[in-house]
């Protein structure tokens, strides 16, 4: 029978299979962080269980850090107790980990692939919701709450259902200045921010496959803000050329016949999906969000909608109530707010080709006066190999600040928050209320847009700044 | 797990659509490491201004509904990210039953290892439910998780559907991992055909 990508991956990990269709599923590679695992090792200690595979599992430290200088520790202390903790419990548990002052060390979905722990035809758990990431290399990957956290680092599995089967297919190539982060914006503005639930949303036609590996992550990783379990993409010689010789991924022969086993993780050709959305790749404009969650976004050429034109009442009310909370006025250009902060970073946009995009737009201009504009790598080697490429030269003589790598302001666990009414040009996933900082406003755009924007003072149309 | 069985308790009228975790609770209260003590930052923008103050026109700052247990919401509540805390800020706040038209998958899945009943009925039911609790004292209605109903203040009753392996668990306030560890011979199994499978997946110890 045909099967979809997802439906080959899940098929391959089901242990058992209960009456009721509740499948437990094995879990290949679980990834930890400080933030969403204290109370899952407690868990275990109180139960006197062990860690079933600390081979396939690995932590990091990434949502608390500061991002400026860390040789003297950290300051702030709840988030030094968070991170005492989780260093104490992969000492207890035996657990392999990136501590804070190894160069690999960064957010958990940049480090998770650049260390070629994530592999295409895996399942790949962490509690993270952006673990959809890993999608990106033909992974089913998910997010997970800390009671499963606890079942995977006890168990090797997790209690699941299978989801449905969602196809995007994006036909026809990107117009030049609309990147990946644009793309998912606006299949997000299209399906709504509930339009995957209960869904895998599979990624294909023309315009994914030309993507490079950041593109697809960046893809794969906002699936979560369109509310499907998780992202896929097949692998294909893109994929293979990403993987190939990263230091824990599969060598020599090895990585060869891994190669000849990934090569049939695609869907089948007559493979039935239960929802196919089609999209046209050359209509995809560079996007901003003008609202509090990811669907409330247009292209940065338009104006800021008026609730009156929704016809749903509940919809105009919350229409009203984004547009206080954003302090925007109908009919407003959005390529005319004003800004005052820009965050280039993220598990969405924190890898080196972001990184590359910000500086391009960047380099010989300055950032706006009053504006203060964050670039924070994702993880450390972005960090080295960004400053190799002279990449940090360009944005700090721009005037951004070049930072160390973590979460930052895309959680604003750490010290780098927006205060009360601040609005912030943003690379990262969400834009909710609150979410970079209490009282908050962030649009959410592409880091060349991000960039533009730190230079115009304002949010700006990158095709202006070519 | 406290088993879920029946509750009939005050019902909280929460009538907006994409509750996301950062406004169940934002994220600057995920920095503990208990389960406990979050239920003071439950709906924390909503329902404390700027000084801390109560809001004293949200809905859990006023009288019945600061002894809520059942919460009665729109559109994909829960939406965003996957913290547990989101739970275990309403449940120590007290909410054990949430109803909403639909939820975001990993909030749905963390109730329901944490004791509280995530329920799903039409969007003109709960528009039924949210009228029902905006009755003030009356505002009680009854959640029967072994016969699957919801039973509103005029004495009308709604069924409901719910996953069987997962009702199984709320009655029981099963403990899954222990569940799961009795498997323990059938997973070994597996990793055996796994690795032999796919024998490129190697080890992450260094």
């Amino acid at each position: 029978m045909a099967r979809t990508l997802f439906e080959k991956i899940w098929q391959a990990h089901v242990v058992e299979q209960m009456p009721d269709g509740t499948c437990l599923l094995y879990i290949d590679r679980h990834l930890v962080h400080e933030v969403t695992s204290p109370q899952a090792f407690e868990g275990l200690r109180v139960a006197g269980r062990q860690v079933r595979r600390p081979d396939a599992t690995i932590a990091v430290v990434d949502h608390n850090v500061p991002t400026s200088d860390r040789s003297q520790g950290i300051a702030e202390p709840d988030s030094r107790v968070q991170i005492e903790t989780l260093e104490r419990n992969v000492a207890e548990f035996g657990v392999p980990f990136l501590p804070l002052h190894d160069t690999r060390q960064g957010i958990v979905h940049i480090i998770g692939p650049e260390q070629g722990i994530s592999l295409p035809g895996t399942t790949i758990v962490c509690g993270d919701s952006h673990t959809s990431t890993h999608g990106a290399l033909g992974a089913l990957a998910f997010g997970i709450g800390t009671s499963e956290v606890e079942h995977v680092l006890a168990t090797q599995t997790l209690l699941q259902k299978p989801a449905k089967n969602l196809l995007v297919r994006v036909d026809g190539r990107l117009s030049p200045g609309v990147t990946a982060k644009d793309l998912v914006l606006a299949i997000i503005g299209r399906i709504g921010t509930a339009g995957g639930t209960g869904h895998v949303i599979e990624y294909a036609g023309e315009a994914i496959e030309a993507l490079d590996m950041a593109g697809r992550f960046t893809v794969c990783n906002m699936s979560i803000e369109a509310g499907a379990r998780a992202g896929l993409i097949a692998p294909d010689e893109t994929t293979f050329a990403y993987v190939r010789g990263r230091p824990f991924a599969p060598q020599g022969e090895a990585f060869e016949a891994a190669v000849q086993h990934w090569r049939s993780l695609r869907s089948d050709p007559d493979a039935v999906f239960d929802k196919t959305i089609v999209l046209d790749a050359a209509t995809v404009a560079p996007m901003v969000t003008w609202g509090t969650n990811p669907e409330a976004v247009l292209p940065i050429h338009e104006t800021v909608p008026d609730p009156r034109d929704a016809e749903d009442p509940a919809r105009r009310q919350a229409m009203q109530r984004m547009l206080d909370y954003m302090a925007l006025t109908p009919g407003q250009a959005l390529a005319q707010v004003p800004i005052d902060v820009v965050f280039i970073g993220s598990c969405t946009n924190g890898r080196i080709e972001d990184i590359r995009e910000a500086a391009r737009v960047a380099r010989g201009r300055r950032v706006a006066p009053g504006v203060r504009a964050l670039v924070v790598p994702g993880s450390g080697l972005v960090k080295r190999q960004a400053e190799a490429e002279g990449l940090d030269r360009i944005l700090t003589e721009a005037g951004f600040e070049w930072r160390e790598p973590g979460c930052s302001m895309c959680i604003a666990m750490n010290p780098d928050r927006l205060a009360p009414g601040q609005r912030c040009a943003s690379t990262s996933n969400r834009n909710f209320e609150g979410r970079q900082g209490p009282g908050g406003r962030t649009h959410l755009c592409s880091p060349a847009m991000a960039a533009a924007a730190a230079v115009a003072g304002r949010l700006a149309d990158v095709r202006e700044f070519a | 797990m406290p088993p879920f069985t029946s509750l009939t308790a005050i019902a909280a009228p929460l009538p907006l659509a994409n509750v996301d975790t950062d406004k169940i609770i934002p994220a600057r209260f995920l920095k503990t490491i208990a389960r406990t003590g979050l239920g003071v930052h439950l709906f924390d923008a909503l329902r404390y201004d700027e000084h801390g103050a109560e809001r004293p026109d949200f809905v859990l700052n006023r009288e019945p509904y600061r002894a809520a247990q059942i919460l009665i919401a729109h559109e994909n509540f829960g939406c965003g990210s996957s913290r547990e805390h989101a739970p275990w800020a309403l449940l120590d706040f007290g909410i054990r039953c949430i109803i909403a038209p639909d939820f975001a998958d990993i909030f749905h899945n963390n109730c329901f290892k944490n004791g509280i009943l995530p329920v799903r009925l039409s969007r003109a039911i709960c528009d039924a439910l949210i009228a029902d609790a905006s009755l003030g004292p009356n505002a009680r209605l009854t959640v029967d998780l072994e016969s699957q109903i919801v039973a509103r203040p005029n004495g009308e009753t709604v069924a409901f559907d719910i996953d069987p392996s997962r009702k199984r668990a709320l009655l029981l306030g099963l403990d899954e991992i222990g569940e799961t560890l009795q498997r323990a011979s059938a997973i070994a199994a597996f990793e055996g055909r796994h690795r032999a499978a796919s024998p490129w997946i190697p080890g992450l110890a260094s």
